[in-house]
């Protein structure tokens, strides 16, 4: 499968089938700082990704000035 | 995993409240923690009109989107802060969201007020861009609110950034900065506008996929200049704990709200006065965005 990740923006690719939950860990993303997204849905820790699929995983995040959000 | 409401596949887990929800009940429950901020610490009613803060970011404009769905008068604010293409993106993405919905979207540029752009602060400055930046976002809301008559600002802070900053003045422990960390800051003087965050009760995780579930187009690479910036590394270490331990942010931020936050309040005493330059509200006699603004005139001045 094919992950897209960001900040800064790339791509790998993983092979094989696992939970969200251990593909995160693989990366060392904690899963509260990220959305996971296939075919324009999110998925939650337990899915199960792999084959063909393509991932976004993207960081929740933002930070800096206090002044506004 | 399963929605905690309706059986049906969840879209979002939500280790904290030990449940999931589908995403029509995730943008229920999301709803309901707004509004219960908002009533729980009065911040606003039907009536006001609220001025929000947005700066193309997904908290933002999931706030704006949130008011707007429960019928709250709203406009936007967009304080364009001439960071480089991160701007324009930012930009064009509240311009489009605020013309999908036909609502005013007001635009003040930094450069005019302060007499540079943010990178160009911090170039002459030598100050911390995040500061400046904060700084100059907190001024100018005010005083774009008191220009155009609104009740209210409304801005996005969320769970992780409220107990972030309150992380950064226990660590320094901040005295003066404790009694200000509110949900609703109550206007004091004139002059001075009441500050809301209706998000305060919603982590980064929840805003974020309410934007993305809702559709909104918000703008998802970072500011280039949050980069090692102090209050990403203290979400880091609370991501860190809330990790270890569902709920910590929560307990962290509520428990200081709930309990500690009073004791400090009666310490503060500050008197309240027009600033000199501009006649925006300050503690001083001048205030310190007019100070800024100064200190960058007089350094980007050529030498005569």
């Amino acid at each position: 499968m094919r992950i897209i990740l960001r900040n800064p923006r790339r791509e790998i690719d993983v092979d094989g089938k696992r939970r969200v939950k251990e593909l995160l860990a693989e990366l060392d993303i904690l899963p509260s700082t990220v959305l996971v997204i296939r075919d324009n849905e999110l998925l939650t820790s337990d899915a199960v990704v792999g084959g063909d699929d393509v991932l976004e995983v993207r960081p929740v995040m933002s930070g800096g000035s206090e002044g506004a959000r | 995993m399963k929605c905690r409401k309706c059986g049906g596949s969840a879209a979002l887990e939500l280790r904290r409240h030990n449940a999931a929800f589908c995403s029509p009940h995730f943008i229920e429950f999301f709803r309901k923690q707004v509004a219960e901020a908002v009533h729980r610490h009065r911040m606003f009613s039907t009536e006001d009109t609220i001025l929000v803060a947005v700066s193309g970011g997904k908290d933002s404009l999931a706030l704006w989107d949130v008011l707007l769905e429960d019928g709250y008068r709203t406009a936007g604010l967009y304080l364009d802060l001439g960071i480089f293409d991160y701007s324009k993106e930012s930009k064009a993405k509240c311009e489009a969201f605020a013309a999908a919905r036909g609502q005013t979207l007001h635009i003040v540029r930094v450069a005019d007020a302060v007499g540079a752009p943010i990178p160009g602060v911090q170039q002459v400055t030598r100050r911390p861009t995040c500061s400046a930046c904060g700084l100059s976002k907190r001024y100018l809301m005010n005083r774009a609110a008191l220009e155009h008559g609104y009740q209210v600002v409304a801005t996005g802070h969320n769970l992780d950034d409220e107990a972030a900053t309150l992380f950064g003045s226990v660590m320094h422990w901040q005295t003066d900065a404790l009694p200000r960390q509110s949900p609703a800051l109550a206007s004091t003087h004139p002059k001075l506008v009441r500050r809301v965050k209706p998000l305060y009760r919603l982590s980064e995780l929840e805003t974020a996929a309410y934007a993305f579930l809702r559709g909104i187009d918000y703008i998802v690479d970072e500011c280039p200049f949050a980069k090692g910036a102090t209050s990403i590394a203290h979400k880091e270490v609370l991501n860190r704990l809330e990790e270890a331990s569902p709920g910590a942010k929560h307990n962290f931020l509520f428990g200081f709200l709930d309990r500690a936050r009073p004791a400090f309040e009666k310490v503060e005493d500050v008197v309240l006065q027009e600033c000199t330059s501009c006649g925006q509200v300050t503690t001083g006699a001048v205030c310190a965005f007019c100070k800024l603004a100064d200190l960058v005139k007089r350094r980007t001045s050529p030498v005569q």
